[in-house]
C-alpha cells in the first residue's frame, strides 16, 4: 500500500483517476493548481486506487495524502 | 628465510587486506574488495601506491586500512584514497589519517583531481590521541578538502558507512555517489540516537543512500551497485579539467538522440500546462551526454552536465512536470551548488527558464526561502563562465532573476517566440491590479472583463516588444536553438572577466 501525497500546497483542480482504477507507475492521479500552474500528481507505483482522500476544489498542504494505491 | 621471501610474504599479506571472514561478509553485501574497486576505477590499475607498508609491524592492520596513491582515469592522473573495510571496518588510526592527508597534499601539489572511496566506521577510539585532536589529526583532512575545493575536482564514492566526523568527507566533496543499500552517512548511529535522544529509527531511514539522495540532498547520485558508482565517476570526470587552471576537454560532437516531436510541438501553448523539460534537454545536447546530478532531490529544477557539439555545458532547467517548476528552498540550494561547481572548473552554463517564480506561503517563508533564493542569486551572479539564459516559456518575478535574467550579465538572454517575461503571469496580474473592480462588477460580466484585461496584459509583455526594448538579445526559432547555443558558446570561449575585487563576499547561507 502506498500513499500518494501532494508535492506542494495548492488546490485540487482535477481528479483524473477514480477509486477502483488500475493504474501504472507514473500515471497521474490528480492535478493540483498552485502558483497558477497545473501540477500533476503521479502514482509512484502500479496498483489499484483503493481510496481517494480529496475532492476537487479542496486545499491541500504539501505532504497531505491524496490517494492510496494498493 | 631470505630477505626477498620476507618481502614477498609481507607484501602478499598486505595486498590481501583483512581476514577472510570480512571479505566474505562484504561479498554477501555486494561489496568489492578495495583493490578490485581501484582496478575498475582506473584505466589500468593503481600506478603509484605510497605507504603500502604503513603499520606493517602491527598485527592485522595491513596498509593501516586505507590505500592511497595515483592512477589514471580517461588517460588523466588522479589521486585517490580508498578505505579497506576488511581491516577493522575501515576505521581510521594515526597512519590511516596521515596517509589520507599526504595524498591530499599530493593532489594539491600536482593540481589533479582527488577521489575518496569511502567505506569506514570512523575513528579508532583506542588511537584517539594519535589520530584525532592534533595538527595532523583527522581535522586536517577536512581542512585540506576545503583548501582543495574549487582548485581540483573532488569526488566521493560512498560504498559503506561514513560515520560521525567521517561524514564530513562527502560533505566537502563536489559530488557524492552513494550505493543503494550499503552507503550511509550519519553523525550519530541509530544505536546512539536511541541512547542519547530516545529516538528509534533504522539506519536506512536516518542516513541511508536513498534518503540522502532524495531528502537531505547530502548525496548527489544514487547508484544501484558499486560498479555503477565507479562507471559514473569515470563519466563525470570526463566533463572536467584537471584543475581550475585548465579548460574542460571537448569531445567529438554528436547529434542529439533521435526524436519524433519537434521542440515547437513539445511545448504546450497554454503557459500553465506542464511539459517534460527532459525532452527539451534531449533535443539540445549531444546524444547520451546528459549526466544528471541530484536527480531525485528537488526535481522541480534539473541540473546536469552535458555536451553541445562536443563542448561541456552545465544545464539548469526548470521542470514544469514537478511542482510546476516553481523554485523552493531545496531547489535554490541545488542550483547554487551546481553553479559553483561549473564556474569553479570553467564549464559554461545554460539556464533553461520556464518558471512561475519562487514558492510562496507560510511553509516556505518559515524555511527561509528568501535566504535560500539569495544564495542561488549570489552564485549565479558571481559565475564568470560563459552563461546563456533561454526563456523557454515564461520567466515571472524573481524567477527571471534566478535563471540568469538580463540584469545578471548573462552573455546572452535568448527567448523562444512563445516566451513571456513579466513580474507575474496574466492571471495573477489582472487579479492583483483589478481586484476591487472585478468585485464591483455583476458576476456575469466578470469573465469577459478578466479576459479582456488578460489579453491587454499579454500584449504589453509581448516578446517582440521585449526584443524591441532590447531586454532580450534575440528571439530564436526552437528548431535552431541547439545551433544558436553552439555558435554562441564558441564565441564566448575567450571570455575573461573577474567578478569584482575583494577578499570574498558575505554570502547569504
Amino acid at each position: 500500500m502506498t500513499e500518494i501525497k501532494a508535492s506542494m500546497a495548492g488546490s485540487v483542480w482535477k481528479l483524473v483517476a477514480s477509486e477502483g482504477d488500475e493504474i501504472s507507475d507514473g500515471q497521474d492521479i490528480a492535478i493540483l493548481e498552485s502558483m497558477k500552474m497545473e501540477i500533476p500528481i503521479p502514482a509512484e507505483s502500479s496498483g489499484t486506487v483503493k481510496e481517494i482522500k480529496v475532492n476537487e476544489g479542496d486545499f491541500v498542504n504539501e505532504g497531505d495524502v491524496i490517494a492510496i494505491i494498493e | 628465510m631470505s630477505t626477498n621471501q620476507t618481502f614477498e610474504d609481507r607484501a602478499k599479506k598486505i595486498a590481501a587486506g583483512g581476514a577472510e571472514k570480512y571479505h566474505n561478509k562484504n561479498s554477501e553485501k555486494g561489496k568489492m574488495f578495495v583493490r578490485e574497486r581501484l582496478q575498475l576505477l582506473f584505466d589500468d590499475n593503481i600506478d603509484i601506491e605510497d605507504a603500502f607498508f604503513a603499520n606493517c609491524q602491527a598485527e592485522g592492520l595491513p596498509a593501516d586500512g586505507v590505500v592511497t596513491g595515483i592512477g589514471k582515469i580517461n588517460g588523466e592522473k588522479v589521486c585517490v584514497m580508498a578505505n579497506d573495510s576488511t581491516v577493522k571496518a575501515g576505521s581510521w588510526g594515526a597512519r590511516t589519517v596521515e596517509k589520507i592527508i599526504r595524498i591530499q597534499e599530493t593532489a594539491l601539489k600536482l593540481n589533479v583531481p582527488m577521489l575518496y572511496l569511502v567505506d569506514s566506521a570512523g575513528a579508532r577510539i583506542t588511537d584517539q590521541i594519535e589520530m584525532f585532536p592534533n595538527r595532523r589529526g583527522a581535522g586536517r583532512i577536512f581542512h585540506n578538502q576545503i583548501k582543495l575545493s574549487g582548485r581540483v575536482p573532488q569526488v566521493c564514492l560512498l560504498f559503506g558507512p561514513s560515520a560521525a566526523g567521517g561524514a564530513y568527507i562527502p560533505a566537502f566533496c563536489d559530488i557524492v555517489v552513494m550505493v543503494d543499500g550499503n552507503a550511509s552517512m550519519y553523525l550519530g548511529s541509530p544505536r546512539m540516537a536511541e541512547k542519547v535522544i530516545g529516538e528509534k529509527v533504522t539506519l536506512e531511514e536516518m542516513g541511508g543512500a536513498n534518503m540522502h539522495c532524495s531528502v537531505s540532498g547530502c548525496g548527489d547520485v544514487l547508484a544501484k551497485d558499486e560498479s555503477e558508482a565507479i562507471t559514473f565517476a569515470r563519466k563525470y570526470l570526463s566533463y572536467f579539467p584537471q584543475s581550475y587552471r585548465e579548460l574542460p576537454k571537448k569531445a567529438e560532437s554528436l547529434q542529439p538522440a533521435p526524436f519524433e516531436k519537434t521542440i515547437e510541438e513539445l511545448i504546450p501553448e497554454n503557459q500553465n500546462a506542464p511539459f517534460d523539460m527532459y525532452h527539451l534537454i534531449q533535443r539540445l545536447v549531444d546524444e547520451e551526454s546528459f549526466c544528471e546530478i541530484k536527480k531525485k532531490f528537488a526535481p522541480e529544477l534539473i541540473t546536469g552536465l552535458s555536451r553541445i557539439e562536443g563542448r561541456p555545458v552545465g544545464i539548469l532547467a526548470n521542470q514544469p512536470r514537478a511542482k510546476g517548476g516553481v523554485l523552493f528552498p531545496d531547489s535554490a540550494d541545488k542550483a547554487a551548488k551546481f553553479i559553483q561547481l561549473c564556474d569553479a572548473f570553467n564549464i559554461p552554463l545554460l539556464f533553461l527558464a520556464d518558471i512561475p517564480g519562487f514558492m510562496i506561503g507560510t511553509k516556505v517563508e518559515r524555511a527561509g526561502i528568501i535566504r535560500h533564493g539569495a544564495k542561488m542569486l549570489s552564485a549565479m551572479s558571481e559565475a564568470t563562465v560563459p552563461k546563456i539564459s533561454v526563456i523557454v516559456r515564461k520567466a515571472y518575478g524573481a524567477g527571471l532573476y534566478a535563471m540568469a535574467g538580463p540584469a545578471f550579465e548573462p552573455d546572452a538572454c535568448l527567448a523562444l517566440p512563445s516566451a513571456q517575461i513579466a513580474v507575474m503571469g496574466p492571471e495573477a496580474a489582472v487579479n492583483a491590479v483589478y481586484a476591487n473592480k472585478i468585485e464591483a462588477l455583476p458576476e456575469e460580466e466578470r469573465p469577459a472583463f478578466i479576459k479582456e484585461k488578460q489579453e491587454e496584459y499579454k500584449e504589453n509583455i509581448d516578446i517582440y516588444r521585449l526584443a524591441s526594448e532590447m531586454v532580450i538579445d534575440d528571439i530564436v526559432q526552437p528548431n535552431r536553438l541547439r545551433e544558436e547555443l553552439a555558435v554562441r558558446y564558441e564565441a564566448y570561449e575567450s571570455k575573461d572577466v573577474t567578478f569584482t575585487e575583494r577578499k570574498h563576499g558575505v554570502y547569504p547561507v
